[in-house]
C-alpha cells in the first residue's frame, strides 16, 4: 500500500478520496448551519452535540482534521511535482482553449480556501478549544446561536466569508466531479453523477453565503 | 554469376512444407551466439526482428525513426488479405495465389507467391493473439471488405488505420524483447554502408542522426526491410525519409537490382495543389467499395467546373462519364489500380480534369449513401421514401465505413465529402522493384537478407491491394526467421564478428569521406531542389505511361543532374550535428543514381505490363485496343541489374519466371 | 500571406536556446504547416543560416513524428490534427505565429523543435504488449469472439499515434492519457487478460520514473489530441491500477 501512495495514480486517488470525505463532512457541516437560520433551538442542540459528544470530539475531528491536512499537503507535493515536470515553460501557453479555469487553478482556489480555514479556526475553533479544554468553563449549551451570529457583525469578515465561498464553489466545480473520474468511475451513470456534483458544488456554497449574510443582517443585541 | 532462385523441387503446395522439413536448424543455445542485424522497423523488419529474437538470436535493429512505431507501414489504410474464408465465398489458398500473380501480371515468382498465400492466413491469427484490434461483425466475428482487383472479400481491417494496427502489433512484439534485453535498439541511426567480409555480408555501417557519428555494428547475418524506393518520384505517398538509399548500398556492393522501374501508381490520392506540396496524401482504395468513378462527359463542363462556374453536384446523371465503368464493365471502379490510374491520366490528358490544374477525376459517393441509406431505412422500419432521411441514415453508414478518409479529406481540401464528390488524382504509392532474392530471401550477397518492400519477389509488375502488409508481415513473422536459420546453421562456430577488420575500415572511410565531400561542398543550391528536379523528370517520363524517346532523355538528363548536384549541392551546418539537410542529401545522392538504373530498366522492358506501361505496346485493335500488351515471348523474366560503376553501365541479368500452374493469359478486366 | 515567426531556436540538448523571429512571405492557404516550415528553411538554407530542424515523417497524420506547439496549443489552433495536417488557411494575413517545441522533462529539447520522446517506448518496453510467440501456431482468430462494441473500444484506444501533444498540453506534462490508451486497449480484449496486474502496474512505474507529472483531470489532452483519444481511458487504468495494486 505505500507503495501505490508512491505512485501517480495512487496519489490521485487518495487525492480523489480525501476529497470526497470533506465534501461530506462539508454536507453535514451545511445542514448543521443551516439550522442557525431555520430553528436556532435546534442549532443549540447539534452544536451542543458535536462540540462534548466524546466520539465527535476525539473520533471524528481527527480524523476531519487529518483529512483536511492529508488533502493539502498531498495537493502541494502533487503541485511541486507538476511543475518540476515542466521545467522550461511556454513563452506561449493557451490552457484555456483546452481546459476550464477551474480545472487548471485548484492549487489556486485551494490556497484561498486554506487562509480562510486559518480565519476559520482562528473564529471558532480556537476560541472554542480554549473555552472548553484551556479555560474549562462550565458547558451552557444555549451559548452557540448568539456567538455565531455576533461573529458575523462585522462586514469585511462576512465579505471574506463570501469570497471563500465562491472559491469553494469553483474548487468544487472541478474537484468533485473529476474525483469521480479520478477513483476510475467512468459508466453510463457518469454523465448524471457528474451533473450532480456540479449542482451540489455550486449549492452547498452559495448556501453558507446565504446562512452568512443572513446572520449579518439579523443580529441580536450582545 | 548465374541467378538460381533457389526454388524447392516438389509439387507447388507443398513447396514450403517439403523445405522447412528439410532445412537445417540451429540449437538454442547456439542461437545465442549469433548476431542478426535487421535495417527498418516497419512491418517486415520489425516483425523480423521480434521473430529473431524471441527464437534467441542476438537482434540489432536500427530506423531512422525517433522510434520504430513510425515506420511508414504505419500508414497504409485499407487492410491486409488472407486466405481465411471466413466469408464462405469461394476463396482458398490458390485463389489468392492466383489473383496475386493475375494482379501482378504474370511477372512473379510462382512459388513464393504461392508460399505467401499460404501463410497468409496465420498472419491473421498472429494479429489478433496479439491484440490487434480488427473490425469485428455484430456476432463478433472478424469482419472483411472486398478490395480492387478481385472477386472474393478477403480484406481484414481496422477501419482505415490497419497499417497502423499491424505495426503496433509488430512494435509491441518488438517492445517485449527489447524489454528482454535481446533486441538492441538503435533510433535515429541511418545505414550508409553494408560491410562483406569474404563475400558475406557481415556488418554496416551507421550514421547517428542525433550525434553525426559513424558507427560499425557486426553480425552474422544482416535483413534489409527497408522498404521502397517512391520518394525518387520527389512526390508520392511515402513519408518524407523514405529512402533507397540501405538498398543502393547494397546494390553497389553485389546485391542485384531486381525490376526497378515496377512503380506503382495509386489510384486515389488526394491531386496536388501547388508547386509547394511536399508529399502526396493517399485516399484508401477501400473506397472504390462504395465510390464512383466518374468526369464530366461534356468537356465544356470540365471547363466549367475548372473555372469554378459549375459544381459537380450540378451535373445530371447522363452528363457523367463513369469511364471504369463503362470500359470494364466486368470490375467497374474495382479494376486493378494500375488500370484504374491509366484510366483517370487517359480523361484528364483528354481534357475531361476537374480541378484547377485539371489533372484530378471525381470519386461519388452519393448513391452509396442512398443505397446504404434505404438500407437502413428498411432495416430500422422507417419510412425509405424521405429523402432527407435516408441521406443521413445513409450518411451515417458511409460515415462508420469511412469517417477518417472523409475527415482527413475535408481538413486537406476544405471541401466536404458528404455532399460535393472527392477529388482524386493517381499517385506513386509502392515500388513492386527491388533487391533481387531468392526462395530463401537471400539476395545476391551472401549473408544479405532483404523483406517487405524492400524485395521484389512476389508482387510482379503491379500489386493487388492489401497485400503489401501480407507480403511485409508474411516475410518478417514467418518466412524469414525459417530461411535465415539454415544459412546461420554454418555460423555457430564463427564466434563475434570483429568490426577492426580492414573491411570495415574501408567502409567507414568510405562513408566518410562521402559525408565529408557533402558537407564541403559550398555549392548554391539546395537539396529539395536536385530532389525535386529529379521527381520531374521520373513522373514526365517515367511516370504512367512510357516511351523509348523518353526514358533515353530521362537517362542523360538524370546522369546530368547528378554531376549538377555533386558540383552545386549546398549543405549547410556539421557533420557532428543532427543536420537533416545532410540527411537527405545523402539519400538524394542514390536516389540521383537509382533513377537512371530505372529509366535504363524501363528502357529495357520494351513491354505493357502492371504497372510498367509502354506506349509502344498496347492492343492495336479488337474490344482491348488501346490497352495495355504484355509480351509472354520476349519478357517473362525479372531483370536484375548488376551495379558496374555508372548505373546506366549496369548489367542485366534475367532470371526466366516458370509458369507450371498458372496459364499465362492477358489481364481483362472488362 | 505575410507572417510573422517567432521560432525557438537551440543549437544543441546543452545550449541555452531562445525564440528568434523570421518574416515570412507568400504563403498560400493550401500550404500546410510543414510546408510553410519548408519554405522558410529553404530561404534560411539560401541565406546561407541553418534551417530549423523539426520532427515530421509520414505528413499524413499517422505517424506521429511532428511535435509543434503553435500559439500556445500543441499541433495549433484546429482540432483533431497533427501539425502536418493543419493548413495555413487557419490563420490570417499579418498573424505572428509562435512556435515551441513540446515542453515536458519527460521530452528534452534535441534541437530547436525537436525533441527526444523515447521514453514513451520506454513506457511500451515496461508492458505494452501481449506475451505470445511469434511463431504463428496460434488458435484461430475467430475461436475467441469479441463484442463489437468492446472490439471498437480497443481500437479506439488503440488508435494512438505517440506524438505527446497529451504530455505537451497538459498543464502538468502528465502522460496519462498515451500510457492509458495502451492500457486500455488490452484491458478491453480478451487476449490481454492474462497480463493485465501487471502490464499496469509496470507501465505506470516506468510513467512515473520517466518525471512526467500527475494527472489533475483538466481534460486538456482530450482537447488537443489529434485522434480525439477518450479521458474514459484514463478512468479505466486508473480503475485497472487499483484493483492490480489491491490484487498484488
Amino acid at each position: 500500500m505505500s507503495g501505490l501512495l508512491k505512485s501517480s495514480i495512487g496519489r490521485k486517488v487518495a487525492m480523489a478520496l480525501s476529497g470526497l470525505f470533506l465534501v461530506v463532512f462539508l454536507t453535514q457541516h451545511f445542514v448543521i448551519n443551516s439550522t442557525a437560520v431555520l430553528a436556532p433551538e435546534l442549532f443549540n442542540t447539534w452544536s451542543h452535540f458535536m462540540g462534548t459528544n466524546g466520539l465527535v470530539q476525539f473520533g471524528l475531528q481527527p480524523v476531519l482534521i487529518f483529512g483536511v491536512v492529508f488533502h493539502f499537503i498531498m495537493g502541494f507535493a502533487l503541485e511541486l511535482q507538476n511543475r518540476k515536470a515542466r521545467p522550461v515553460k511556454y513563452a506561449s501557453y493557451k490552457g484555456g482553449a483546452a481546459a476550464p479555469w477551474t480545472s487548471r487553478n485548484m492549487i489556486i482556489s485551494g490556497l484561498v480556501i486554506l487562509a480562510f480555514l486559518g480565519l476559520h479556526f482562528y473564529d471558532f475553533w480556537i476560541p472554542e478549544m480554549i473555552h472548553k479544554y484551556v479555560e474549562t468553563h462550565p458547558e451552557d449549551p444555549t451559548r452557540y446561536y448568539a456567538e455565531t451570529v455576533h461573529k458575523f457583525e462585522n462586514p469585511v469578515r462576512v465579505g471574506l466569508y463570501v469570497l471563500s465561498f465562491v472559491l469553494l464553489a469553483l474548487h468544487l466545480w472541478h474537484g468533485f466531479a473529476s474525483s469521480f473520474q479520478s477513483v476510475g468511475f467512468n459508466n453510463k451513470f457518469s454523465v448524471a453523477l457528474s451533473k450532480f456534483a456540479k449542482v451540489w458544488s455550486v449549492a452547498i456554497p452559495v448556501g453558507f453565503i446565504i446562512i452568512a449574510v443572513y446572520l449579518h443582517f439579523n443580529q441580536i443585541p450582545h | 554469376m548465374a541467378l538460381d532462385s533457389k526454388i524447392p523441387q516438389g509439387p507447388l503446395a507443398d513447396k514450403w512444407t517439403n523445405y522447412k522439413n528439410e532445412i537445417n536448424l540451429v540449437n538454442p543455445a547456439n542461437k545465442r551466439l549469433i548476431d542478426v542485424i535487421v535495417v527498418g522497423t516497419g512491418l517486415a523488419g520489425g516483425s523480423a526482428a521480434a521473430t529473431l529474437a524471441e527464437l534467441g538470436y542476438n537482434v540489432k535493429a536500427f530506423c531512422f525513426q525517433d522510434s520504430p512505431r513510425r515506420a511508414h507501414s504505419i500508414a497504409a489504410q485499407g487492410g491486409i488479405n488472407a486466405a481465411k474464408n471466413y466469408q464462405g465465398d469461394g476463396d482458398s489458398t490458390y485463389r489468392l495465389f492466383y489473383d496475386t500473380v493475375k494482379g501482378g501480371d504474370y511477372r512473379s515468382r510462382e512459388a513464393n507467391v504461392y508460399r505467401l498465400a499460404e501463410v497468409s492466413a496465420n498472419i491473421i491469427d498472429q494479429c489478433v493473439a496479439q491484440g490487434v484490434p480488427f473490425a469485428r461483425d455484430y456476432g463478433g466475428l472478424l469482419d472483411n471488405r472486398s478490395f480492387g482487383g478481385v472477386l472474393v472479400s478477403r480484406t481484414f481491417y481496422a477501419k482505415g488505420q490497419t497499417g497502423q494496427q499491424l505495426l503496433l502489433g509488430a512494435y509491441s512484439a518488438m517492445n517485449r524483447q527489447i524489454g528482454r534485453g535481446k533486441i538492441k535498439m538503435y533510433n535515429r541511426h541511418e545505414m550508409l554502408d553494408i560491410v562483406k567480409v569474404d563475400g558475406k555480408a557481415r556488418g554496416i555501417i551507421t550514421r547517428n542522426l542525433i550525434t553525426g557519428e559513424i558507427e560499425r555494428h557486426s553480425a552474422h547475418a544482416v535483413v534489409l526491410g527497408t522498404g521502397g524506393y517512391g520518394n525518387v518520384f520527389y512526390l508520392s505517398t511515402n513519408a518524407m525519409g523514405s529512402n533507397v538509399t540501405a538498398a543502393w548500398k547494397a546494390h553497389k556492393r553485389g546485391a542485384y537490382f531486381a525490376n526497378p522501374c515496377y512503380t506503382q501508381i495509386h489510384p486515389t490520392c488526394i491531386p496536388v495543389s501547388g508547386d509547394h506540396q511536399s508529399k502526396l496524401t493517399l485516399m484508401s482504395e477501400s473506397l472504390r467499395n462504395d465510390g464512383r468513378i466518374w468526369v464530366p462527359a461534356k468537356k465544356e463542363d470540365a471547363i466549367a467546373i475548372r473555372e469554378g462556374r459549375l459544381k459537380p453536384t450540378e451535373i445530371k446523371e447522363e452528363d457523367r462519364d463513369y469511364y471504369l465503368e463503362r470500359r470494364y464493365p466486368a470490375f467497374g471502379n474495382l479494376v486493378p489500380r494500375d488500370v484504374a490510374s491509366r484510366a483517370a491520366k487517359e480523361r484528364c490528358d483528354a481534357g475531361f480534369g476537374v480541378n484547377k490544374t485539371g489533372e484530378a477525376v471525381y470519386l461519388d459517393f452519393a448513391s452509396a449513401i442512398q443505397r446504404y441509406g434505404k438500407e437502413q431505412a428498411y432495416v430500422r422500419h422507417l419510412d425509405a421514401n424521405d429523402a432527407a432521411l435516408v441521406k443521413k441514415l445513409g450518411q451515417e453508414v458511409v460515415k462508420t465505413k469511412y469517417g477518417n478518409l472523409f475527415q482527413m479529406y475535408e481538413k486537406i481540401v476544405d471541401q466536404d465529402p458528404y455532399n460535393t464528390p472527392m477529388m482524386i488524382y493517381p499517385a506513386v504509392h509502392y515500388t513492386m522493384g527491388g533487391l533481387w532474392v531468392d526462395y530463401n530471401l537471400q539476395t545476391s550477397v551472401e549473408g544479405l537478407y532483404a523483406i517487405g518492400e524492400a524485395n521484389f519477389s512476389d508482387h510482379g509488375a503491379n500489386r493487388l491491394g492489401a497485400s503489401a502488409l501480407m507480403q511485409g508481415l508474411a516475410d518478417g513473422y514467418f518466412v524469414l526467421p525459417y530461411t535465415i536459420g539454415h544459412y546461420l546453421s554454418n555460423d555457430i562456430r564463427t564466434g563475434p564478428i570483429s568490426t577492426d577488420s580492414k573491411e570495415f575500415e574501408e567502409a567507414e572511410q568510405n562513408v566518410r569521406k562521402q559525408v565529408g565531400a557533402l558537407i564541403n561542398n559550398n555549392g548554391s543550391k539546395p537539396v529539395d531542389y536536385f530532389h525535386k528536379k529529379l521527381g520531374k523528370i521520373m513522373w514526365n517520363k517515367c511516370g504512367m505511361s512510357r516511351n523509348a524517346t523518353d526514358l533515353t532523355e530521362a537517362i542523360e538528363e538524370i546522369s546530368a543532374l547528378r554531376k549538377e548536384f555533386y558540383n552545386e549541392v549546398r549543405v549547410p551546418g556539421g557533420e557532428d550535428e543532427y543536420n537533416e539537410e545532410l540527411a537527405k542529401a545523402l539519400r538524394v545522392a542514390d536516389f540521383l543514381e537509382l533513377g537512371e538504373l530505372f529509366a535504363k530498366d524501363a528502357l529495357t522492358r520494351n513491354e505493357s505490363c502492371g504497372g510498367h506501361f509502354r506506349e509502344e505496346s498496347v492492343e492495336l485493335d479488337g474490344p482491348q485496343k488501346g490497352e495495355a500488351l504484355r509480351d509472354d515471348e520476349n519478357f517473362t523474366f525479372v531483370s536484375a541489374w548488376e551495379y558496374k560503376g555508372e548505373p546506366k553501365d549496369a548489367v542485366l541479368h534475367k532470371e526466366e519466371l516458370i509458369y507450371e500452374n498458372i496459364e499465362l493469359k492477358q489481364r481483362s478486366y472488362k | 500571406m505575410k507572417l510573422t515567426l517567432k521560432i525557438w531556436r537551440q543549437k544543441n540538448a546543452q545550449a541555452k536556446g531562445q525564440m528568434v523571429t523570421y518574416p515570412i512571405d507568400g504563403i498560400d492557404g493550401d500550404m500546410s504547416f510543414l510546408e510553410m516550415m519548408d519554405v522558410l528553411n529553404n530561404e534560411l538554407i539560401n541565406k546561407g543560416e541553418e534551417p530549423v530542424v523539426f520532427d515530421h515523417d509520414c505528413r499524413e497524420g499517422i505517424c506521429g513524428s511532428c511535435s509543434m506547439f503553435i500559439n500556445g496549443e500543441a499541433h495549433g489552433p484546429d482540432r483533431l490534427v497533427t501539425t502536418c495536417q493543419l493548413h495555413m488557411r487557419k490563420f490570417k494575413d499579418g498573424d505572428t505565429i509562435t512556435i515551441e517545441p513540446w515542453r515536458a522533462a519527460g521530452f528534452p529539447v534535441i534541437k530547436d523543435l525537436m525533441v527526444d520522446r523515447s521514453s514513451f517506448d520506454r513506457i511500451q518496453h515496461a508492458g505494452g504488449f501481449i506475451s505470445i510467440n511469434t511463431s504463428g501456431n496460434t488458435q484461430d482468430a475467430n475461436a475467441i469472439p469479441i463484442e463489437k462494441i468492446d472490439a471498437d473500444a480497443a481500437f479506439d484506444a488503440a488508435t494512438c499515434i505517440g506524438c505527446g501533444a497529451c504530455v505537451a498540453s497538459c498543464k502538468n506534462s502528465s502522460a496519462m492519457l498515451f500510457v492509458s490508451a495502451k492500457v486500455s486497449q488490452f484491458a478491453l480484449l480478451p487476449q490481454g487478460q492474462v497480463e493485465a496486474t501487471d502490464r499496469v502496474l509496470n507501465m505506470v512505474k516506468q510513467m512515473d520514473e520517466e518525471g512526467f507529472g500527475n494527472c489533475t483531470n483538466t481534460g486538456a489532452c482530450e482537447v488537443e489530441c489529434p485522434k480525439g483519444i477518450s479521458l474514459e481511458n484514463i478512468a479505466r487504468m486508473n480503475r485497472e491500477y487499483l484493483a492490480a495494486s489491491l490484487k498484488g
